[in-house]
């Protein structure tokens, strides 16, 4: 068994999400293959495995603020029924691998992680249906970092709202903090967990758009703006807002977006049109 | 005023150890729920995503301010300068230091990792009102203990009362500090205020003094120490006092809520439609914990009796603990009031008609409550029975030295 | 290096079974007297390189150090590549099963494990951490890259 066939056809013990090839741009299926054929090639002839090492660069300098990850959701595209962007995020990061410790179905829907939600919306007045997913905003100004007391929920300089497992307390004051109900706290021992994404009992968690592949260049876009992509909606554009040049800036600089919870001026990554 | 002589608690030792035993083992059953939901997790308690905060925290908060507020009979005698409340100073700053360990013990143990907790002492993020409180909490103990130590030694007699005042100084500041770590929470509607800061230091004053009421009651009598008439109604007068001004501010509260219409849904939840949270703060709070009371403390027969005056010490008690739960987990039951103008039919999980958060206390939450209360008693009760907390009377005679035997 | 000869590869396994054979047998309770490279699991790809990511007794002494360091680097700063990240360690220090399916690192008797126990240290960061390779991690693939990681051998028994 070769390495690198380990790595993309993993082991029967865990459901790993490689067999969703639509999320996967290209690329990325170009490099699978391409590290599965080299090292395949080193096992059999010896030959020397410096092939992609000039391609294949993660970060190795601190993150900064040049960059700052958002998105533009564009809820008149978001179709009815339609949860891709929730199933490609939950096996992005092994959400998928929860499981239930109760037999009650009704706790178990508020108990479990949910780092994205699908919202639908009626308009009092008018009747008018809205769709939209709803994950962490990304604020310029997060109040669950203002609470937490440890200092484990923290804003990265590229804009990035997280939680660092390592210093959380699982107090969940930024739980109560958060005006988008957008944070879970694990409430049971997590046995299956992938090794990008590792999860665990007593913390708090939430989207953190998918910041190892931020730190990938080769990564250009989130598991769920993917996902929403490739089922034909393309309700999601992910980028750079800083970037004047990058596809973000620019379909922000198209239509009328606003920010949920304008009012608390928070100044949040993720903005939303036709809301 | 004759000199208050203070004796040890000196019940017959076959009454105090099983007094003790039985607040053991309360506090051993805690811990093993404790144990329980930390092993499997805290999908064992009716906790979930939308009602983060539960029952621990309903009496962990309960504690904390009661804690502040059982200080305040201490100001009174020491920075208000009324000598009748003298010598129930040591008893209160005792009871305050117990009901506060008590009540920080639930909150670490109620911790998703409370293995953490050299973190917690350890990192800080100043600009969050949580971490300030860590400070207000441990500084008050030692700020109680120096107090109690200005009461009690000559030599600390001179500091008496620039420590009392400091120490009153300081509850307010622990006190409006919990009550903003609700009134700081700008996301949602039921906190967005600092009415909230004052409504916390209000509770605190009438839960205060009601535990400490029945603390002082309940260990006089069993010690048959003369506990006059002439305390007992300033004492209950002042307790109904209390309960009046926390009515007035929650009244405040709910006016200010209720004028504009931002805040119409969850003033609207709260008041009429919210079932189990419109029960217990029309009946829990304000009927059975503060009307009741009132009556029985007023009332010109059952006031002069003293079981009834326990009684509405322990009425006011529950309904502080109803008013704990309608601020703390009704608040959070309702649904965060995201989109203005349009209703939410679906919320990931969950649909229209169930959006307001489930929330059922589990038993093993609630066991950890209960032995954060009994954490506070089992302090107190080893105090008084090794120290000289209690005086030896507070007979009429005693305390008031214009009193005329009639 | 490149690929380890059979032959060699056989001889290379037998002595780590030896030493850990030896160790459970000679065991001793001062880590100090244990000899370096003993933990290392036979089946694990480590078994097969010479070197850790630094030298052994380094890393016996620092491993922890590093880790941490890196763990704050990663998570606070979104530095991905160095070595010494804890996917890596893992990557190839897993041992395997004869059929080559990974056991989980902090299993008893396992690279984490083992010399933990003997020093009466416990961890908690694989409430966590994935203890066996598991999905699509690119912090593998980097790992092979920079550190040019063999295969694992079959049926290491
Ligand atoms: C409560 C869960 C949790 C626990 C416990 C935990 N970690 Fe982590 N760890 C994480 C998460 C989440 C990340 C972030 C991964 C990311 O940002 O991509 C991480 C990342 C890391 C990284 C950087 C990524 C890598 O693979 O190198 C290191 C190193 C690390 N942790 C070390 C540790 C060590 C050592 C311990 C035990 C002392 C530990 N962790 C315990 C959740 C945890
Ligand atoms: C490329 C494979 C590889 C990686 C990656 C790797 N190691 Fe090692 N490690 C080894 C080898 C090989 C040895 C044995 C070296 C020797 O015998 O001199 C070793 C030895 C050790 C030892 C000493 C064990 C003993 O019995 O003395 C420790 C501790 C250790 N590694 C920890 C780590 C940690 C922690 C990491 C992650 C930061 C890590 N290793 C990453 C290959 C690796
Ligand atoms: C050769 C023995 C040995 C091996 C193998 C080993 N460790 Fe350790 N490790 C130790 C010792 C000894 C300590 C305690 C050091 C101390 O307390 O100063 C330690 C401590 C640690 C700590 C810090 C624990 C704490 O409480 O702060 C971490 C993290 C750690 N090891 C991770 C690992 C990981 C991950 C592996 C497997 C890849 C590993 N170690 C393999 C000997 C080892």
């Amino acid at each position: 068994m070769t390495y690198a066939s380990h790595s993309h056809s993993s082991p029967d013990a865990i459901d790993t999400p490689d067999s969703i090839d639509a999320v996967d741009t290209d690329r990325r299926q170009f490099l699978h293959y391409a590290a599965a054929g080299v090292a395949t090639v080193a096992l059999g002839g010896g030959a020397v495995l410096t092939t992609l090492t000039a391609t294949a660069e993660p970060r190795t300098t601190p993150v900064t603020s040049t960059h700052r990850w958002g998105m533009l959701i564009d809820t008149t595209k978001c179709a009815a029924g339609c949860d891709a962007c929730v199933t490609a995020c939950e096996r992005e990061n092994g959400l998928n691998l929860q499981q239930s410790p109760t037999d009650d179905a009704a706790d178990w829907a508020d108990q479990q992680s949910a780092w994205i939600r699908k919202v639908t919306l009626r308009d009092n007045l008018t009747g008018q249906v809205t769709q939209l997913p709803l994950m962490c905003q990304h604020c310029a100004e997060p109040p669950c970092v203002d609470v937490c007391p440890t200092g484990a929920s923290f804003k990265r300089a590229d804009g990035i709202v997280m939680v660092d497992r390592h210093t959380c307390i699982g107090c969940r004051y930024c739980m109560m903090a958060c005006p988008y109900q957008a944070r879970s706290f694990v409430h049971q021992p997590v046995a299956q967990k992938l090794t990008q994404v590792p999860r665990g009992k007593g913390c708090v968690e939430s989207c953190n758009l998918c910041v190892s592949r931020r730190d990938d260049d080769r990564q250009t876009s989130t598991a769920c703006a993917d996902a929403c992509a490739a089922s034909g909606q393309g309700a999601i554009v992910f980028g750079d807002l800083n970037d004047p040049n990058s596809p973000l800036h620019q379909a922000l600089a198209q239509v009328n977006s606003r920010q949920i919870r304008q009012e608390l001026n928070l100044n949040t990554g993720v903005r939303y049109a036709g809301l | 005023m004759k000199r208050i002589v203070y004796r040890e608690w000196r019940i017959p030792p076959s009454r105090y150890w099983s007094l003790l035993a039985l607040l053991a083992a309360v506090i051993g059953i805690a811990g093993l729920s404790t144990l329980y939901v930390e092993h499997h997790g805290h999908w064992v308690t009716g906790m979930n995503n939308s009602v983060v905060w539960g029952m621990p925290h309903v009496f962990a908060v309960f504690l904390i301010i009661a804690a502040s507020g059982a200080l305040n009979i201490a100001s009174i005698g020491t920075v208000f300068g009324r000598t009748v409340y003298k010598p129930l100073g040591r008893l209160s700053g005792l009871l305050a230091a117990g009901l506060l360990v008590g009540g920080l013990l639930i909150l670490v143990l109620d911790l998703g990792r409370p293995d953490r907790l050299i973190v917690a002492m350890t990192t800080y993020n100043f600009s969050s009102i949580f971490a300030w409180n860590i400070f207000l909490y441990t500084g008050f103990l030692a700020v109680v203990i120096a107090y109690l130590w200005s009461m009690a030694d000559r030599k600390g007699w001179p500091y008496n009362y620039s420590i009392g005042s400091f120490a009153m100084v300081w509850r307010l500041a622990l006190t409006t500090g919990t009550g903003s770590i609700f009134g700081f929470l700008v996301g949602r509607d039921a906190y967005d205020t600092a009415i909230l800061a004052l409504l916390f230091v209000a509770m605190s004053l009438a839960y205060g003094l009601a535990i400490y009421l029945l603390v002082l009651m309940f260990s006089f009598n069993e010690d048959q120490r003369p506990l006059g008439e002439v305390m007992l109604k300033r004492l209950k007068n002042l307790l109904a006092l209390f309960i009046m001004v926390m009515l007035y501010v929650v009244l405040v509260y709910h006016l200010t809520k209720l004028y504009g219409a931002k805040y119409n849904d969850i003033e609207h939840f709260i008041l009429l439609g919210g079932g189990v949270y419109t029960l217990m703060f029309w009946f829990g709070w304000i009927i059975i914990g503060s009307i009741a009371p009132l009556v029985l403390l007023y009332h010109p027969d059952y006031s002069q009796d003293r079981n009834w005056i326990a009684t509405a010490c322990g009425l006011t008690i529950a309904g502080g603990f109803a008013a704990m739960y309608v601020v703390i987990i009704g608040s959070q039951a309702f649904p965060i009031n995201m989109f203005p103008g349009k209703t939410i039919v679906a919320f990931g999980a969950m649909t229209e008609g169930n959006l307001i958060a489930s929330y059922l206390p589990s038993l093993p939450e609630l066991l950890l409550g209960i032995g954060g209360v009994a954490v506070a008693l089992f302090i107190t009760a080893v105090g008084v029975r090794v120290l000289q907390f209690l005086p030896e009377s507070l007979a009429d005679n005693v305390i008031d030295p214009h009193y005329k035997a009639s | 290096m490149a690929v380890t000869t059979p032959h060699f590869k056989f001889t290379g396994i037998a002595v780590c079974i030896l030493a850990f054979f030896s160790q459970i047998l000679f065991s001793q309770p001062t880590l100090a007297a244990d000899r370096i490279g003993e933990y290392v699991v036979p089946s694990s790809r480590a078994a097969q390189v010479k070197q850790c990511v630094e030298p052994a007794d380094h890393m016996r002494r620092y491993h922890m150090e590093l880790i941490q360091h890196q763990r704050d680097a990663t998570v606070r700063h979104g530095i991905r590549s160095t070595k010494y990240s804890l996917s890596n360690c893992i990557s190839c220090h897993t041992g395997h099963t004869a059929a080559g399916a990974p056991i989980a690192i902090n299993a008893t008797g396992q690279f984490c494990n083992a010399c933990h126990a003997a020093a009466a240290v416990t961890l908690n960061c694989f409430d966590c951490h994935a203890t066996i390779p598991s999905g699509e991690g690119w912090n593998h693939e980097v790992a092979q890259q920079l550190l040019l990681l063999p295969p694992v051998s079959e049926g290491a028994e």
